[in-house]
């Protein structure tokens, strides 16, 4: 290695053939140093895609159930009965910069007694806030116009299935909600049934419910 | 005087000697181009580039005042807009350079198309011409965004909304895109690294390789019918074209192109000055849930595709129409780079660019108004019109007020004013009876939910006698024929008892 290196210098006189062998040994020589060298960098760039690629998705290996705790959304005499009252909450996963965006709403019904129920302000359809009607019994989606019953079932429009409901609890006098995640069909959706089953057995009971007792109305004297 | 001009001379031959990039680029800007390639029509990539220059120009100087973190983002832009002099201005500028940037790459894209530009040598200056609309839809997106805004703060739980349906990975992508369990300060500096460094950073690159292509391949000639492309023919069919009817690319044909960017920079500065900048809307207050949120102009016909698709195939539509629309643009010069270029002998491609334009438009007209939302304040602010309450009994009269309170009006219109998601009132004694409309109020169906656990009995009565009396201009009410011949023939034939 070291004498090729040191001939040219040493021997100008070099026959032109000498030097092309030369040349040529030293290029099948360069030739793989560089091929060396590109290995090295391709392990050096999957080294650093580890970390790189852990920071990137790093929100997406973190546990589901780590970001969700138990939250205090007040005592039980806030939420008169058969009422349905919008209540704030503070996100339990934030950062100091999130700022309001950190105060999460959500729809606490009291059914009576310690019946609750607690659902997302998110429209299961693509997430718009869904406001409650008192006198209609109905949440609207101001977006794309779902509709909900008061019982968070889907009434209609285009979601496909109810509103999502944060499971809950009562401890000491105090209504508690599981909390912590924005609620999508991701998180949430696989508990309920497909659409289709929604759809087939809602409009055969309605069917059902409907046609029965009209043939019988009609023949029954009146 | 020729003293200043030799010196000038002379610091550009220093200049020259050590950079020389001066002589390749006035060899490239006097290049020979077709000379009936100089039209009107083929304006719109330079201009669709002189706006991307000023977005950038102007989104740097946003930049300098902006704030992006969830807490100050808001309050950053007030800041811009009423106490940074011409703050409003240059975010006006932004704004509307972004609807104009749009606009004109797509109709950059549609003249390309018409004019069969695509095809052989030129496929993969269309393919990434495909890659730079994605992105300019893409940076108009996280723009919005960033004007961190009570719509922007809903437009990404409806991206959340939509990444959740994806199959198996839903969740992960959906943490992916928010940097955290909800949206927030994660959120927008993810959006902000997108709009500031990621996609500019490709968009750039991508528009320097579209803009070598251009002047390596030539601009496309002034397409001729019967003249075909061909594979073995084209590059020298227009090399001869070139020579015999060649002009220098600056300034022959570039006046028009800068003419042209000059209208619309003008265009972009006279809708800043007079329409402003865009919002913000209220603040990004996830508890401040009076709000219609509503997406910028661009996606506006999404968001109407969304509200109508049916819902057992809206996930599917949702991630199968996107790879079937954007895999077709992308193959669209592989499938066809040969052949005619005349729009009057590719009928096809006639109709389905109308086809494509007459739908973007339909739908987006529809996202203007959404006729498919319902007004939330309609039945609080909506009266009924007086003369439905005209020589009305006194139980009608309560069920124009049930009809008030139940909110009704929010789907339904009457006089003109309230919902457009459900069908108008106004007539609708006429085109259904009594019994129907207690069916239909009670149990709902066709959109409609059910009222049965919402009215009692007695408002029921009074809300379908009011509803009796909505006959249009007093069109004869709906009747049900086959009761008129039950009640008429009752007398004659008794019906049978039992089953």
């Amino acid at each position: 290695m070291i004498p090729s290196e040191q001939i040219p210098p040493s021997d100008p006189a070099a026959t032109t053939e000498q030097a092309a062998n030369h040349k040529s040994a030293g290029h099948s020589r360069r030739v793989f140093l560089f091929k060396l060298s590109l290995l090295v960098n391709g392990a050096v760039g999957a080294v650093m895609a580890v970390p790189i690629l852990g920071y990137l998705l790093g929100p997406a290996v973190k546990k589901t159930a780590s970001d969700n705790s138990w939250i205090n959304l007040g005592p039980l005499s806030d939420f008169p009965e058969g009422e349905t009252r919008l209540v704030n909450y503070r996100n339990p996963v934030t950062t100091r910069w999130d700022g309001q965006t950190g105060d999460i709403p959500c729809w606490v019904r009291r059914v009576s007694g310690s019946t609750f129920q607690v659902f997302a302000i998110n429209c299961a359809h693509l997430g718009c806030p869904v406001r409650w009607f008192a006198q209609s019994e109905l949440f609207l989606c101001p977006c794309h116009g779902g509709a909900y019953y008061a019982n968070g079932a889907r009434a209609s429009g285009p979601p496909e299935r109810g509103l999502f409901e944060y499971d809950h609890k009562i401890d000491g006098g105090n209504l508690m909600i599981s909390a912590g995640r924005m609620p999508t069909l991701a998180n949430q959706a696989r508990m309920e049934p497909p659409l289709t089953q929604i759809e087939v057995s809602g409009s055969t009971a309605r069917l059902a419910g409907v046609e029965q007792p009209k043939p019988r109305c009609s023949s029954c004297p009146t | 005087m020729p003293d200043l001009k030799q010196r000038c001379i002379a610091v550009y031959d220093w200049f020259e000697q050590r950079l020389g990039l001066g002589a390749p680029m006035i060899e490239a800007a006097e290049h020979e181009v077709p000379s009936n390639t100089s039209s009107w029509w083929y304006v719109f990539g330079s201009a669709a580039t002189v706006i991307l220059v000023l977005q950038v120009m102007t989104g740097i100087m946003l930049a300098l005042v902006y704030a992006p973190t969830a807490s100050n983002a808001w309050n950053s832009l007030q800041f811009l807009d009423h106490n940074v002099r011409l703050g409003w201005f240059l975010r006006a500028i932004h704004g509307w350079g972004s609807d104009f940037m749009v606009a004109i790459v797509l109709i950059h894209m549609a003249q390309v198309f018409v004019f069969g530009a695509y095809k052989f040598p030129r496929e993969l200056t269309w393919i990434i011409g495909v890659c730079l609309l994605l992105m300019t839809l893409g940076m108009a997106f996280t723009g919005q965004v960033l004007r961190f805004d009570q719509d922007a703060y809903w437009g990404l739980g409806i991206g959340a909304s939509i990444l959740s349906r994806v199959p198996l990975i839903g969740g992960a992508l959906v943490d992916v895109m928010l940097g955290g369990p909800i949206i927030a300060g994660p959120t927008l500096s993810r959006f902000f690294a997108l709009h500031v460094f990621v996609i500019p950073g490709l968009l750039l690159t991508l528009v320097g390789l579209h803009v070598w292509m251009v002047l390596r391949l030539g601009i496309n000639d002034w397409p001729m019918p019967g003249r075909l492309v061909k594979k073995s023919t084209y590059v020298r069919e227009y090399h001869e074209l070139t020579q015999k009817t060649g002009i220098p690319f600056v300034p022959d044909a570039a006046w028009k192109d800068a003419i042209f960017a000059a209208a619309v920079m003008l265009a972009v500065i006279a809708c800043a000055l007079w329409f402003g900048p865009f919002g913000p809307t209220g603040q990004p207050d996830p508890t401040l849930i009076q709000t219609a949120p509503k997406p910028d102009f661009a996606f506006l016909w999404i968001y109407a595709v969304l509200a109508y698709l049916p819902p057992s195939i809206e996930t599917p539509v949702m991630f199968i129409a996107p790879v079937l629309g954007i895999g077709g643009l992308l193959l669209l010069p592989l499938l066809s780079p040969e052949g005619e270029k005349h729009w009057s002998r590719r009928p096809v491609a006639v109709l389905m660019i109308t086809v494509i334009a007459v739908t973007l438009g339909a739908f987006t007209r529809l996202g203007m108004y959404t006729p498919w939302s319902p007004i939330m304040n309609a039945w609080t602010s909506d009266p009924i019109p007086v003369a439905y309450l005209h020589d009305r009994t006194p139980l009608e009269r309560e069920g124009a007020i049930v009809l008030q309170n139940k909110q009704c009006r929010n789907c339904h219109s009457i006089g003109g004013e309230g919902g457009l998601r459900g069908p108008t009132l106004d007539a609708i004694a006429s085109r259904m009876t009594e019994d129907q409309i207690i069916r239909q109020v009670l149990q709902g169906g066709g959109n409609m939910p059910s009222y049965g656990n919402a009215l009692s009995p007695s408002e029921t009565d009074a809300l379908v006698h009011f509803l009796e009396t909505l006959r249009g201009n007093n069109l004869a009410p709906a009747i049900d024929a086959s009761r008129h011949m039950v009640l008429t023939s009752e007398p004659n034939t008794p019906p049978p008892t039992g089953h």
